[in-house]
């Protein structure tokens, strides 16, 4: 969604009164804008009473923030080592060619975005990914297929 | 009325990312065809993990489970009379019978796959809330000394006893105190923060609570990763019905969602994060007890600490501290992940030996090739070689054996596995998590994956051997906290027990 300055006005007022609120503002800010832009830092900044330095500070340090919009769904693939311990860096690779681009890319078409994870507490029934909002365990390039068929409108 | 039968489908994080939502909507849909009444109750997991979708069904007998079920399985299992707790291939029987469950002593996972998580009724109907009552009868000091009295030591990671950090916290001058829940559970083999958020979340809620009492303080935060949806649901709700049940007439608290960060389970950084600001550690002293969240006495323990602080108080701090061995007392929620052909969650009093854990409660590899490597303690815990697994489980003889316990993640690896590999990913973790910091975490990991590589391209091996052990104690040495302390652990086990790894011709 493009930058709103009143949705997101809106959105800060809501959490603003929090103790610590810049994690749970910035958070939402992504939720519904889906990236933090510059207009993100500035705003937040300002209503927090923060230098722009601060904000743009702990939106780097973090890797759930992103500083460009991504696809349309993101598949996260596990990369830590009780999913390696079960093929996960070749699924990994699988992931990377099928899609044709490297971890943090977003396919052409604007559909998919890869991101590496490191753990999502399926180590069990490893190997991990998450697809949308769908969890896959013994994950395969088919089962990711399909739960990224599943995400399509 | 006919009557309505109760079938349990787990709604844990590992039963849904293997098809759970579809087996009850299965399950729905063919009773409902069937004209047969059912409730369907969406618990945590047992932790049998290997056996998911397992669903259960109440009969006049008790609970029988079936498992592991696929929606596809579920017409069939009706046909068969699941409802009555009929015989199928798939059935299990009474799943507190099952050889995994009844070699367990459970206290941090009494209910967990056994109860509605959201449910403050099946909650109360199973011990939940007593603990809090004694708490209140017994008042602060009392409190602390039955912590203390029970040998509970933080299941975070450093084992550091629970009851001198709240009395350290409670004797702290000041009026505004803080208890903060590190749910950050970053450790790669470790999920039992997440199974007890989703399977029995009223007893992290209780612990909390009990110890804001303890230590008064009156505010808690949880602080929970990011890539824990499920939980986070799940606490959401559980924060909803507890607060209507006055749970929090004492200590109210709050749920916090973390942003990706590994070092941000570090208990500093993680204070840093709730202010609001870089997950950057601080060093210590002070000490969080001293000087925590917003510069005032606070307590950080780790989910599973202040979840069994409920169940300690209810059956007795002495009847907790009579498990275990040696200083380490009472049960730890052992993980079992990785290629292991029984994956879950083991709860057991220390003292089993590394080796019981994997090959007979864990049955060995997954593939069924042999087992090379066991990584115990997360990303920063020592890689075991078969040779030392007559390894007790308790946190000093795996110190003694420059290893880890940390939290209690048991990665199991076949004969498959390249250990220079893995000591290349230790340090590339690390380079990649790095709060920044400190010169030796920052660049020396960096360095780390440099040298390795040299290595694993057969290029000066001994040189870069030598190198690579010189790096790891500058590391060791330099670092502020165990992210770059630790890494050395991994790395350093890989290269003395799996020699020949790193010299491929
Ligand atoms: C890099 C790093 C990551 C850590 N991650 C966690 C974590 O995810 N969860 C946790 O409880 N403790 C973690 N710890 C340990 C905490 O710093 C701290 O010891 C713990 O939260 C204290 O609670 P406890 O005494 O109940 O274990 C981590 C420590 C380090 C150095
Ligand atoms: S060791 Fe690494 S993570 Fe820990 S404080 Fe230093 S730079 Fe940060
Ligand atoms: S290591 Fe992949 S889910 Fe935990």
């Amino acid at each position: 969604m493009a930058w709103d300055t009143q949705r997101a006005a809106d959105i800060i007022e809501t959490y603003k009164h929090l103790d610590g609120p810049a994690l749970p503002v910035l958070r939402a800010l992504q939720l519904e804008f889906g990236y933090l832009p510059d207009e993100a830092v500035s705003q937040v900044a300002e209503a927090l009473n923060l230098s722009r330095a601060e904000v743009h500070g702990v939106v780097t340090f973090y890797h759930d923030f992103r500083r460009e919009p991504g696809g349309r769904t993101s598949l996260k693939v596990c990369r830590a080592e009780a999913c390696q311990a079960m093929g996960g860096d070749a699924l990994g690779d699988e992931a990377r060619r099928r899609l044709g681009v490297d971890w943090h890319g977003t396919t052409r078409d604007g559909e998919v975005t890869l991101e590496p994870m490191f753990c999502l507490g399926l180590c069990s029934v490893a190997p991990a990914a998450q697809v949308g909002d769908r969890l896959v365990a013994r994950a395969d390039w088919p089962k990711l297929e399909e739960a990224l068929r599943k995400c399509r409108p | 009325m006919p009557s309505v039968t109760r079938i349990y489908v787990p709604a844990d994080s590992a039963a849904l990312a293997l098809g759970a939502d579809e087996v009850a909507a299965a399950l729905a849909a063919e009773a409902k065809r069937a004209g047969a009444a059912v409730e369907i109750v969406r618990n945590g997991s047992r932790g049998m993990h290997w056996l998911e979708p397992l669903v259960e069904v109440q009969t006049a007998s008790g609970r029988i489970a079936y498992g592991p079920v696929t929606a596809a399985d579920v017409p069939g299992l009706l046909k068969a009379g699941l409802l009555e707790g009929a015989a199928h291939a798939l059935r299990i029987g009474d799943p507190a019978q099952h050889p995994f469950l009844a070699r367990q002593t459970r206290w941090t996972f009494a209910r967990c796959g056994i109860i509605d998580p959201v449910s403050w009724d099946d909650y109360t109907a199973h011990g939940g809330g007593q603990g809090l009552a004694r708490a209140r009868t017994l008042g602060a000091k009392a409190t602390l000394e039955a912590v203390t009295a029970s040998g509970l030591r933080g299941r975070g990671g450093a084992g550091f006893p629970a009851g001198i950090k709240w009395r350290t916290v409670h004797d702290a001058p000041g009026d505004t105190k803080y208890v903060v829940c590190n749910a950050d559970e970053g450790d790669s083999g470790t999920f039992a923060d997440r199974m007890v958020m989703e399977g029995d979340p009223f007893a992290l809620l209780e612990g909390m609570v009990i110890c804001g009492l303890a230590v008064g303080a009156r505010k808690g935060f949880i602080y929970i990763r990011s890539e824990y949806p499920r939980a986070i649901a799940v606490l959401e709700h559980a924060l909803v019905v507890a607060r209507a049940n006055g749970l929090f007439e004492d200590c109210a608290i709050e749920l916090r969602i973390g942003a990706g960060s590994y070092v941000c389970g570090e208990e500093t950084a993680l204070l840093e994060s709730l202010e609001g600001k870089r997950g950057q550690v601080r060093a210590k002293p002070p000490l969080p007890a001293h000087h925590g969240l917003f510069g005032k006495p606070t307590v950080v323990n780790n989910v599973l600490t202040l979840a069994t602080v409920p169940e300690i108080l209810l059956r007795g701090p002495e009847a907790y501290a009579a498990l275990g061995t040696g200083r380490s007392r009472g049960t730890l929620p052992w993980q079992l992940a990785g290629n292991i052909k029984h994956g879950g969650l083991f709860e057991a009093p220390f003292g089993m030996t590394l080796g019981e854990i994997v090959d007979d409660v864990g049955g060995g590899s997954a593939t069924g090739r042999p087992v090379r490597a066991v990584q115990v303690g997360g990303p920063l815990g020592a890689y075991f070689p078969r040779a030392l697994f007559d390894t007790p489980l308790d946190y000093e003889a795996f110190a003694a054996r420059d290893g880890l316990v940390g939290h209690g993640g048991v990665v199991v690896f076949d004969d498959s596995v390249d250990m220079a590999r893995q000591a290349r990913f230790a340090m590339e973790f690390c380079a990649a998590e790095s709060c920044g910091k400190c010169t030796p975490c920052r660049v020396g990991s960096v360095r780390g994956m440099e040298v390795i590589d040299k290595i694993l391209a057969g290029r000066d091996v001994d040189a870069n051997l030598s190198l690579l052990e010189d790096l790891c104690n500058t590391l060791r040495l330099g670092s502020l906290c165990a992210l770059g302390g630790f890494v050395p652990y991994p790395v350093m086990s890989a290269v003395r027990h799996f020699p020949q790894d790193f010299r491929t011709p």
